[in-house]
């Protein structure tokens, strides 16, 4: 789960990382007066989206006067932002975050994840700040800094200091910098994050350090124990056929083609997928739902598809295993018995009872096109796209 | 011999008395797998499908020699059972609960570091189907009839991409000596590395077929091993060719984030450490069989 800014910001702040003074608004006249109450001669506007990037793609804007401010909230509000990693649907703007400008003397990169080769969690930093970390790996891989931290004792003292001394920082501003890399460590570890980054973290003409930016990661498995943390979930930011998805307990992840898929498992999903692509289709989305695949979570899952209108053809692919092809079968024959579909369906069954699963289907006044294996159903489900 | 669990394997149930706990357990007793009892803190001294219930694993293990267990225990309490397991003596426990945290698998494997290499646990998953060494036992909530005995060895991130595998190679007239699914968390308890060692070592395992997907290092650490180490074929299967990047495909660990983790990547470096590459999903079996009558071993 991703949050904005402006949240990861305040967490942060509470592990007693610096932040800029600023506040979140809905309205220009809201971000007007933010503006004079945060004070000083120089804002930025920050469109809050769920995505980096956003600078380049007019989404931050730097104003001279609290009028400018309200200008270019007036500008941002509602309206979607596309950047490089939003896709061209671009993403809903429904939040300004309005924050006193900072003088910069250095702009670094701080970023925490967990490593899965060390099964630790990993401080990676930079003094090429303002980069995407793929942008320094690929230019500047000597300036990188990686930092292992044991997670039964957390970070230490000394490895802070050894990041804070690596990025250059002046010996006065050691501790001040190693407790800032602390507190980020300690935000990551507090919350069940996934990843931390803050991108810039600077050092102000002021000499304070600061977190210019920052995007936080959680693991939605541990979402049950971080009610502080769902709570800052906004649904805006994700396709709305996902949220619908996630909501009722289905991995679905939407993409580009036009073969909408209905299977069960993650690993078989991604397989299908695969086989989509290699007969000259593409895949219109991803679903698992659950290896278990019960007639509940099938009747679910067509409705889920047949919300999606790029979907010109339905690929089911069931393993049955526990349960039963005859009861998968049984499943589909109820769901499209609720759900009316126009697109050609092809259904392969394999597994338990596969043969009386075919049957169920057969004598049911179902309309679709039977296979037999993974490649037999791909080739099916793209033919019957050219009908 | 099949590799971690064979005909007399003692098993443990834990979280024996819950809906999921109760169903497995009777399929894996239906197969022949030799349940000892289970724990289910709180419900110890009951009987529950004619086996006794413990309080405590340490309990379970002194009265009944179990060596192995399984783990059925909600998310939220199932790092705690298996910490519990690894403290009783228990040698392999399988996780199958699917959505325990990243950061209490990290707490579990560091935990277990505490013991000595011979009273190590090898922790199996989570998030993953079990094992099954077809024919003696089944310590998982796989079918169990569509593997046919044999001398393959399969190694799975996914379960139901496991049993698609095994059904080809049934069609195919080849079975599998044991079969493992190391699940689709990002850190989990058994690498790809950890179980083909185990199949190399294994006198009745020929090849060995691996089935992996996008995200993290093991699949082609396991490739390097094989390099070094393996006098036995190794075929695999990279799933996810189609997946875009840093997106979640399904299993929490399916995810690209660096390089070496996408599944075009992935095979390249796999092919360089000399694994047969299985093309598409569809001929996971015709590769290995392939593979054996090259290597004269069918």
């Amino acid at each position: 789960m991703d949050i904005h800014e402006y949240q990861a910001k305040k967490i942060l702040s509470d592990f007693g990382v610096k932040i800029p003074t600023g506040g979140i608004v809905y309205s220009p006249e809201n971000a007007e007066n933010k503006a004079r109450e945060i004070g000083g001669s120089k804002w930025v506007v920050k469109a809050q989206v769920h995505s980096g990037a956003r600078g380049k793609a007019g989404g931050i804007i730097v104003c001279d006067s609290p009028l400018e401010v309200a200008d270019a909230t007036d500008k941002l509000l509602g309206k979607k932002l596309v950047t490089n990693q939003t896709g061209p649907e671009g993403k809903i703007i429904n939040r300004i975050y309005i924050e006193e400008a900072t003088d910069i003397k250095h702009e670094l990169y701080l970023g925490l994840v967990f490593d899965r080769s060390s099964e630790s969690i990993m401080v990676v930093a930079s003094t090429e700040g303002g980069m995407s970390v793929e942008e320094i790996s690929k230019e500047k891989p000597e300036t990188i800094i990686r930092s292992k931290i044991e997670v039964a004792v957390g970070i230490q003292q000394f490895q802070a200091r050894e990041i804070a001394f690596g990025l250059g920082i002046e010996p006065k501003l050691i501790s001040r910098a190693a407790n800032t890399i602390i507190g980020c460590y300690k935000a990551f570890s507090e919350h069940d994050a996934t990843m931390v980054e803050v991108n810039p973290l600077v050092v102000s003409q002021q000499d304070e350090i600061l977190a210019l930016d920052c995007k936080m990661s959680f693991d939605n498995n541990a979402m049950f124990r971080r009610d502080e943390i769902s709570e800052l979930r906004d649904k805006t930011q994700e396709n709305a056929n996902e949220v619908y998805a996630s909501d009722r307990g289905m991995n679905y992840v939407s993409l580009d083609g036009n073969i909408g898929n209905i299977i069960n498992g993650a690993g078989l999903a991604m397989a299908s997928m695969d086989m989509i692509k290699l007969a000259g289709g593409e895949p219109a989305n991803f679903l698992d739902v659950g290896g278990g695949a019960t007639p509940e979570k099938i009747v679910k899952a067509f409705k889920l598809i047949s919300m999606d209108d790029k979907v010109k053809v339905i690929l089911v692919n069931i393993f049955a295993g526990i349960n039963r092809c005859d009861w998968v079968a049984e499943g589909i024959v109820q769901a499209l018995d609720k759900i009316k579909i126009e697109v050609p369906l092809v259904i392969r069954l394999a597994g338990t009872n596969v043969d009386k699963g075919n049957e169920i289907l057969q004598n049911s006044k179902i309309n679709y096109i039977e296979a037999s294996t993974l490649e037999d159903a791909a080739n099916k489900a793209v033919k019957a796209l050219s009908k | 011999m099949s590799i971690i669990i064979h005909k007399n394997t003692k098993i443990l149930v834990q979280g024996f008395t819950g809906k999921i706990g109760t169903f497995h357990a009777e399929e894996m007793i239906k197969y022949g797998s030799n349940i000892v009892g289970g724990v289910t803190p709180g419900k110890g001294g009951m009987t529950h499908l004619n086996l006794p219930v413990f309080n405590t694993v340490k309990e379970a293990v002194e009265k009944t020699g179990a060596s192995t267990s399984i783990l059925f225990v909600p998310p939220a309490f199932a790092a705690d059972s298996a910490m519990e397991a690894a403290d009783a003596g228990i040698k392999t426990c399988v996780a199958i609960t699917d959505g325990i945290p990243s950061h209490d698998m990290v707490k579990i494997k560091r935990y277990m570091r505490r013991y000595s290499k011979d009273k190590k646990m090898g922790l199996v998953g989570p998030n993953c189907a079990g094992i099954i060494s077809p024919g003696k036992s089944m310590l998982g909530i796989m079918p169990g009839h569509i593997y046919k005995e044999g001398k393959i060895g399969i190694v799975s991130r996914s379960g139901t991409l496991g049993y698609e595998a095994a059904q080809q190679l049934k069609d195919l007239g080849i079975g599998v000596s044991t079969s493992v699914g190391i699940g689709g968390d990002p850190i989990n308890g058994s690498s790809f590395r950890d179980i083909i060692e185990k199949f190399e070592k294994d006198d009745e395992t020929i090849a060995v077929l691996m089935i992996g997907e996008i995200g993290g290092p093991q699949e082609v650490d396991a490739g390097k091993f094989a390099k070094e180490n393996m006098s036995k074929p190794v075929v695999a299967y990279i799933a996810g060719l189609t997946a875009p990047k840093g997106r979640v495909m399904g299993h929490a660990g399916a995810i690209v984030s660096a390089y070496g983790e996408s599944a075009i990547e992935k095979v390249e470096l796999l092919k360089e450490c000399g694994v047969t590459i299985s093309k598409n999903p569809s001929v996971m079996g015709d590769t290995v069989k392939k593979v054996l009558v090259e290597s004269n071993l069918n």
